[in-house]
């Protein structure tokens, strides 16, 4: 159990920098799940914080010790990778006794370990079998397990789940939540899934090009993204942002919609500062709306646009209208059989949770 | 039309075997149809000809009978188990060495596999140089002012036998470093860094999981390097010619003097009998206990 605080940490291989420095700062027992696309940097920051990666500048504390030049041993880590990593000539018990005999355990104190470990996974019966006796989702357990055992400061996931068929996935993501939630331990995570992100984090810390765009909870991460980056990684259908110009009158901010030969649409009461709303009066922003913003409209006028859909794509749950506004192509989540594809309908808008960014910088404006 | 898709379907069926029938016929006949004539040669009275009588294991019992024989099997047990040990201990050592991504690994490999491209002639002929005391290696220590240097293992009978094992050894280290580095090639990166936050250094990784994870390796460097010292003659005959005396005889060459040499072509028949058996004795355990794990699942 412990904090981690990683400060303005760089790293560069040759001439080309990965990581131009990122302060990230966890508190004790937190799930920091590290979210963004390959090749931004995530699972270098990872190697990193595990010691398997020199620092280049900055500094990296566990507990609130420098553990920049600490092998990894030294670390009090313990590390589930991608591909298991498992030792494929040692039997099940065989690999999740090795780092115990390392470090001097007792065999009588091994086998209890382990065994608790396997019960806690429900691999009791797979102990005596090898690696590759085992299935992707057992193999994975077996990680897990080997982990467990070294009862460390820090659990660090390097995409555990990516090898994993569609099924297991979800299975296992609520294994790692169940482990997290029995255990405590600090968890550093590093995922390319934003449903991961979203179901395990306490902390996601969304990062691009080896700069981190935000870190906050879930849930703030979803609602208040900082910049139309993250606005659109995170949320499935993504975000719909649609360009329009900020009006204000006197009940408010007003986002106006151009739309092509027709009178503009506008959509009133944008939740924006009043500074803000002087500052930006008249100047383009980006609308974001999270496609559950939308309903159907009573009929009672309001905050409300009218559309015309051309796609509709049924969930189950719900259904997914698609439609234009101003040029883009707006999702809206709608309940089944409420609208038809190639009709028009009248969709009121959840105001008070559209998120405005500045059409140049593309940062949120509070 | 009809007819001759069915001609090319048939064609198609009988096209391996078709293609497959010479070689299994040269096979059959210059592999297996010789082991059994040389097998009916040990059993028969014959010397300068062939003749087919038979004298029951009367020729086992001379060729046992024989001091140089005794030589002979004591040298392809010297030879092979140090030319096997050192070969596959120093081509693994070098496959792991290079696999710590060092520069210039393309040159370095070559270099060191360019040996296999000799022939053991050739490689007996300069290794028979180098060890020559009086041009080789005592010579080139002694003109840089160490005059009280000997080298002259190659002309000691004691210890003519292990000049034939370092020539092997320089021959064939590349080829098993080449294997071993193809197999260190294939382990998952991720495997090593697990252990390293284990706490485990880098020997004992290699000692306890990596080496261990060779398997495969092993059983190929090991299968193809035995039967290259089981039948080595060329390297003896180039490097020392069974000399000096008949200190470096060894079972091949012994076969090839008693057959075509010394009139005693029940002996070498027997003696040839005697080098199958001990391949065989070495090899199919090992290939069934290697083949059945695999099987299993390893």
């Amino acid at each position: 159990m412990a904090t981690l605080e990683i400060d303005r940490v760089r790293k560069s291989f040759g001439s080309v920098e990965v990581l131009k420095g990122v302060s990230i700062s966890i508190a004790d027992g937190d799930f920091l799940v590290l979210l963004g696309p390959s090749g931004c940097g995530k699972s270098t920051l990872l190697s990193m914080i595990a010691g398997l990666e020199s620092v280049t500048s900055g500094e990296i504390r566990i507990a609130n010790d420098v553990v920049n030049d600490l092998p990894p041993k030294d670390r009090d880590i313990a590390m589930v990778f991608q591909s298991y990593a498992l030792y494929p000539t040692m039997t099940v018990r065989q690999n999740i006794e090795f780092g115990m005999k390392i470090r001097g355990v007792q065999p009588a104190e091994r086998a209890k370990a382990t065994l608790a470990a396997a019960e806690m996974l429900q691999m009791k019966h797979l102990l005596d079998r090898r690696p590759s006796q085992l299935s992707g989702g057992q193999r994975q357990r077996v990680a897990m397990g080997r982990a467990v055992v070294r009862d460390p400061k820090l659990f660090l996931f390097d995409e555990p789940l990516s090898n994993l068929d569609a099924k297991l996935r979800v299975d296992m993501r609520t294994e790692i939540k169940r482990l997290h939630q029995r255990l405590g331990t600090t968890i550093v995570y590093v995922t390319h899934d934003q449903i991961e992100a979203m179901t395990l984090a306490t902390r996601v810390a969304v990062m691009k090009d080896g700069v981190v765009q935000q870190l906050d909870d879930p849930q703030v991460v979803y609602d208040r993204p900082a910049n139309t980056y993250v606005a659109k990684f995170v949320g499935s259908p993504s975000m719909s942002l649609i360009p329009a110009r900020l009006a204000v009158d006197g009940a408010g901010a007003v986002a106006v919609f151009d739309i092509p030969n027709e009178k503009p649409a506008r959509i009133s009461g944008i939740p924006i500062a009043k500074e803000n709303a002087t500052k930006f009066n008249g100047q383009n922003v980006l609308v974001g709306i999270r496609p559950e913003l939308f309903t159907v409209s009573d009929g009672k006028p309001g905050r409300t646009i009218s559309v015309h859909i051309d796609v509709v794509e049924p969930t189950g749950p719900d259904t997914l209208a698609l439609f234009q506004i101003g040029g883009v192509e707006v999702t809206a989540r709608v309940p089944p059989k409420t609208v038809e594809a190639r009709k028009s309908a009248t969709l009121t808008v959840d105001t008070t949770k559209i998120v405005l960014f500045d059409a140049v910088t593309e940062d949120r404006i509070d | 039309m009809k007819r001759s898709i069915r001609f090319s379907d048939r064609l198609a069926n009988w096209l391996p075997r078709l293609v497959l029938t010479p070689s299994l016929l040269v096979v059959l006949v210059a592999v297996y149809l010789f082991i059994a004539w040389t097998g009916w040669i040990s059993l028969s009275s014959s010397n300068i000809v062939p003749r087919y009588d038979f004298v029951g294991l009367e020729q086992y019992v001379r060729l046992w009978s024989t001091p140089r024989w005794h030589t002979a099997v004591a040298n392809l047990f010297i030879f092979s188990s140090l030319f096997l040990g050192l070969t596959t201990g120093l081509g693994l050592l070098m496959a792991i060495l290079l696999d710590q991504r060092i520069r210039a690994e393309g040159a370095l490999r070559a270099i060191f596999l360019y040996p296999m491209a000799l022939s053991f002639i050739v490689t007996g002929t300069a290794w028979k140089w180098i060890l020559n005391p009086a041009l080789g290696v005592q010579k080139v220590v002694n003109d840089a002012g160490w005059t009280s240097f000997v080298f002259d293992w190659i002309s000691q009978p004691r210890f003519a036998i292990y000049c034939v094992v370092i020539a092997a050894v320089w021959q064939s280290t590349g080829f098993a470093m080449a294997i071993f580095l193809a197999g260190l090639r294939g382990i998952d990166n991720s495997v090593i860094k697990a252990a390293q936050i284990e706490g485990a250094g880098l020997p004992l990784i290699y000692r306890t999981i990596i080496v261990p994870m060779l398997r495969p390796a092993f059983l190929s460097v090991i299968v193809l390097l035995s039967y290259v010292a089981i039948k080595s003659f060329d390297l003896i005959l180039a490097l020392t010619n069974t000399g000096p005396g008949s200190a470096t005889e060894m079972p091949s060459t012994f076969m090839y003097a008693a057959t075509f040499r010394r009139d005693q072509m029940g002996v070498g028949a027997a003696s040839a009998m005697m080098m199958l058996m001990t391949v065989a004795a070495i090899i199919v355990p090992y290939l069934y206990s290697e083949l059945k794990e695999t099987r299993d699942g390893c």
